[in-house]
Order: structure tokens, then C-alpha cells, then sequence
């Protein structure tokens, strides 16, 4: 006779008395596949703890993501945020979709020259510029967003000896009502800062300033403060014409769409309240045609979008280590993903879901990952169906920021996979090992030999 | 491992505690053990019972069991060894 399938025996107490407002019942299915291929069999493959990114998804989510905006306004770029996920086979999907590279630090600016991207089509972001990739930028005609007057200092001196004039735009910051207000980086619009270091821009005839640059904050859960810094954005550019009859070029909006990834401490999950792509672009679009820019010489309007384009189309899988329970009673599961991997972990409620079939059956559920320090918490406290040790389970929504903001902590990074849209799976970036780790380090020779 | 006296367990997996009012729902898996532990069956038994109907390693099941038995402690539900 064949066996039944067995799942841990339970119990739970029932809670009399009012329901709590935020006990949504969680109803979901086990995903035991991803674009056609089976988890169990890619862990079995791969290992277990695994990143997986869906092409597919990547393509799809832009190509939304591009509709919003280009049936709203008549030129649109993309530029991909390369601080978001810069692995070489991402960067690849996105400028094979045209996107061009948007890169805060040398080491970003090198790693999308070797991806094969034009200086042209660079965009150099960041408060971190050094003289030597300044120069660099310059004479591969990128654009180079200045974020400090010393910064502007450096180009001027750069310009001279160069004899070339470097393609600028400044980047400026501004009230727009959130909270949040990010002024560390760029210029203040306020203040004035901003107009005047255009004004120094313009009268020093060293700097060719060809766009405008904004990046009001970070997961920016409501549109209307793009709407607000399109139209600021704008205002500028119409008193650039007004003052010089200098028309720039392009206005970057950055980045800062939200994912549908649940922050901490939000009341509803973010699938029911982050603003779409639609809503983002009406919003930003609409500052740009309601404003006093002629019509003939809208600008183009740059997107730096990261979080909202790659985190769907991210995937980690993990294994259950172990179930144990803590002193209250409370049950707690340890798997082998810690937030060493998910970074994220710390600001989203992040979605942990079984990949084989389970019952209805949930308990109340601490999730820790498998590192010895205190601060390694997936849920401190999520209801959450039965686990057996060896199970798999899928987080979803983790495209963005892990595989870049990750940390060589206690354990090595795993392999990450890429399935194309055929369904074929291709590691893109190995697993670390001892040997590699061990290859940056070096003993003196005195400390060699040791007796215990 | 003793169910305590009075502890209703109904087929669906409710269990009612008459002693403190509480009530408790279980799996499927949890109410076999409890009425087996209610028809006073010792652990090599359950054991038994469990381990040849379902497809679960007999060492995971004692492993699974045992934390049973603690939860089902913790609510004050079976009687103290001692």
C-alpha cells in the first residue's frame, strides 16, 4: 500500500475576542515553478540558497514600463540604474532593450564600457567622481551629472586641460512634499543653489550644459511629487531659455518608483497601494507638457528607474534548516537565506513562500536565516504554513538591491541564475569559494607557523 | 503522556479544554495523535501506526512528535509525568 503524504502534526490555540485589523489571512499557492522550470529541480541543480532572475519578466516589466511613458510623451529614454543589479547578463537584457547605463562610481562606469555600451550612452551619476574617471567620462562625451560646486571646480580645471567641453546637466534637489527630503545630493532648487550654479555653468562657457537632474528619494509611494519636480525641473529650463536662449537637451527624472514589495510597518501589502508605471508617468509628464516649455523644444525625458524594472523579475530560493521554539511557544524556522543575501529583509515584509503543496494548516512564525548573529530575522513574526526540515520555499520580489547590496558574511555568495525565454537555465554568476575568498588575503610570512 | 481527563477531540481536529475553556484546532495529523493518545496507546505504538500509514522517515517522526508532545505541554493538555 502506498504511503500518505505526511506534514508535521499542529496545534494552535483559538484566539477569542476581536479580530485583528491586521490579521489578513494569508492565501496563497506554493510556487513550485518558475517560467516552467521545477524549484526542486533547479536547487537540485544549483544548490540551495539560489538567486534566479526571469528574462522574460525583465523584458516584460520594461516594456510596461516604456508603453507608460511613450504614449504620454514624445521622446522617452531609459537609462538602466546599474547599482540596482549590475551583473553583466542584466545590464545586457536591458541595453539589448535600448536602455542606456546609469553608473555612480568608476568601478560602474568601467563595467558598463565592458559591457559594450557607448561613452555617449553613459550617464555619470554620484558624488564620488575622481579627476581620473572625470577625464575619462569627458573624452568619451558622457554625461556627467555634477552633485557639488567642487565638483564643477574639477571640470572647469579638466576643460582646460582637456580643451574640450564636457556634456553636463546639474542635479538638483527639492522640497516636493515628501518626507524624506533629500538635499544631500546636487544642488538645492529652493535656495537658489541650483539657479546658481547654472548661472556659473553658463557664464564660465567651459561646460556644455545639456540636461537637467533630479532624484527626489527612494520607493516614492505616491505620484504626485514627481509632478511637483517635473514641473520645478521645467521651470528651470524655461528661465535657462529665457536668460541665455540656451535649450537644453534632456531632463532626468532618476529613479525612486516603488517595487510592489510591503514595507515594515505599512498597514496594507504593497500589491494593493504602490502607484503603477501609468501613475508615475501621467504624473511626471504631465509637469513636463503643462509647463512653459515650447512645444517644439520639449525636452527628452530620462528615466533612471531601477527597483520597479528588476525586482519581479527576482527570485530566491532557500531550504528549511530546521524548525525550533522559542520560549514563548512561538514555533521558529531557520532557513539558508540570511540577510547577508536578502538584504532587503531589514525595510520589506517580504513574501515567503513553501515550493511543494501545502495544507491550510498556518502557525504563528519567526523566520531567522542560518548566521550566528542576532540580527539575522527574515519575519519576526509571520503565519506561516508547516515546514519540515529540507523543504524549499521561494521569496519573491528580490531583484533589486540583493545582488548587489549583499554581503560576504559568515557564509559565500551562492550562484545566481538567469532562465531565458525559452525556459533555459544559465548560471550567470558562480558560486564564491574558499580559494577565491582566499586569494585577496595575505599572511606574513612570521605568522605562518603556530603551535597549539 | 497522559491526555488529561475531560479533553474534547472531535474528528474534525477541535479540541476542547473543559478545565480553562480554551479551545485548540489541529491538522489532520495532530488529531490522530491525539485520539490515539486518548485511547491511551504509549509512544511505540503511535509510532507504529503513524510511521507504516504515512511517508514520513521514522527518526523525522519521533523528531516531529516529540515537539507535539511539548506544545500539547505547553497548553497544559496532557498530564505532568511526575
Amino acid at each position: 500500500m502506498e504511503k500518505q503524504p505526511f506534514e508535521r502534526p499542529f496545534i494552535k490555540k483559538l484566539q477569542s475576542g476581536m479580530p485583528s485589523k491586521f490579521g489578513m489571512k494569508m492565501h496563497f499557492d506554493p510556487i513550485t515553478e518558475i517560467d516552467g522550470l521545477n524549484v526542486k529541480d533547479l536547487i537540485g541543480e544549483y544548490g540551495s540558497p539560489l538567486f534566479i532572475l526571469s528574462e522574460k519578466t525583465i523584458r516584460k516589466t520594461l516594456s510596461t514600463a516604456k508603453r507608460a511613458f511613450t504614449t504620454r510623451y514624445p521622446k522617452v529614454q531609459f537609462s538602466w540604474s546599474y547599482k540596482t543589479n549590475y551583473l553583466d547578463a542584466v545590464c545586457s537584457v536591458y541595453h539589448q532593450e535600448g536602455s542606456w547605463a546609469e553608473v555612480v562610481s568608476g568601478f560602474e562606469y568601467d563595467k558598463a564600457l565592458s559591457n559594450g555600451i557607448g561613452g555617449k550612452f553613459i550617464i555619470f551619476n554620484g558624488p564620488d567622481k575622481s579627476a581620473e574617471y572625470l577625464e575619462k567620462a569627458i573624452q568619451n562625451n558622457s554625461l556627467i551629472h555634477i552633485d557639488h560646486f567642487d565638483e564643477m571646480y574639477m571640470l572647469n580645471a579638466l576643460s582646460d586641460k582637456l580643451n574640450k567641453k564636457p556634456k553636463v546637466a546639474i542635479r538638483v534637489n527639492m522640497d516636493t512634499g515628501i518626507y524624506p527630503k533629500w538635499d544631500r545630493f546636487g544642488f538645492n532648487y529652493e535656495n537658489g543653489e541650483a539657479w546658481d550654479a547654472i548661472n556659473r555653468i553658463m557664464i564660465g562657457e567651459k561646460l556644455d550644459l545639456v540636461g537637467l537632474h533630479t532624484h527626489i528619494g527612494t520607493f516614492i509611494l505616491a505620484a504626485n511629487p514627481y509632478k511637483i519636480a517635473a514641473g520645478k525641473l521645467a521651470d528651470l529650463a524655461v528661465n535657462i531659455e529665457n536668460k541665455y536662449n540656451h535649450n537644453i537637451k534632456y531632463i532626468d527624472m532618476g529613479g525612486g518608483f516603488a517595487s510592489r514589495n510591503t514595507l515594515k510597518g505599512a498597514y496594507l501589502p504593497g500589491t494593493d497601494t504602490v502607484p503603477d508605471f501609468d501613475d508615475y508617468a501621467e504624473a511626471i509628464t504631465s509637469g513636463l507638457v503643462n509647463s512653459h516649455i515650447k512645444p517644439d523644444k520639449l525636452p527628452l525625458l530620462i528615466l533612471e528607474t531601477g527597483r520597479a524594472l528588476i525586482d519581479d523579475a527576482g527570485y530566491l530560493l532557500g531550504t528549511v534548516l530546521a524548525n525550533k521554539r522559542l520560549a514563548d511557544g512561538r514555533r521558529s524556522t531557520i532557513m539558508d537565506i540570511g540577510v547577508n543575501l536578502l538584504f532587503t529583509s531589514f525595510w520589506y515584509e517580504h513574501i515567503i513562500t513553501p515550493a511543494q503543496p501545502f495544507s491550510h494548516h498556518t502557525e504563528e512564525t519567526a523566520i531567522y536565516g542560518p548566521l550566528c548573529m542576532n540580527i539575522d530575522v527574515l519575519r519576526e513574526n509571520v503565519d506561516f504554513p508547516l515546514l519540515k526540515k529540507n523543504d524549499h520555499v521561494v521569496i519573491k520580489r528580490i531583484g533589486a538591491y540583493n545582488m548587489t547590496q549583499w554581503l560576504q558574511f559568515i557564509t559565500l555568495r551562492p550562484r545566481i541564475v538567469l532562465i531565458d525565454e525559452k525556459g533555459k537555465s544559465h548560471c550567470i554568476r558562480k558560486n564564491e569559494t574558499l580559494e577565491i575568498f582566499k586569494a585577496f588575503e595575505k599572511t606574513p610570512e612570521h605568522l605562518l607557523n603556530f603551535k597549539l | 503522556m497522559k491526555l488529561k481527563k475531560n479533553i474534547a477531540v472531535s474528528e474534525s481536529g477541535f479540541v476542547f479544554d473543559p478545565n480553562s475553556g480554551d479551545s485548540f484546532s489541529m491538522n489532520p495529523f495532530g488529531a490522530e495523535i491525539l485520539n490515539l493518545l486518548k485511547q491511551e496507546k504509549d509512544f511505540d505504538k503511535i509510532h507504529d501506526t503513524m510511521t507504516k500509514k504515512y511517508d514520513v522517515p521514522p527518526g523525522e517522526f519521533d523528531k516531529y512528535f516529540l515537539d507535539f508532545i511539548q506544545t500539547l505541554k505547553q497548553f497544559n493538555l496532557i498530564e505532568n509525568d511526575d
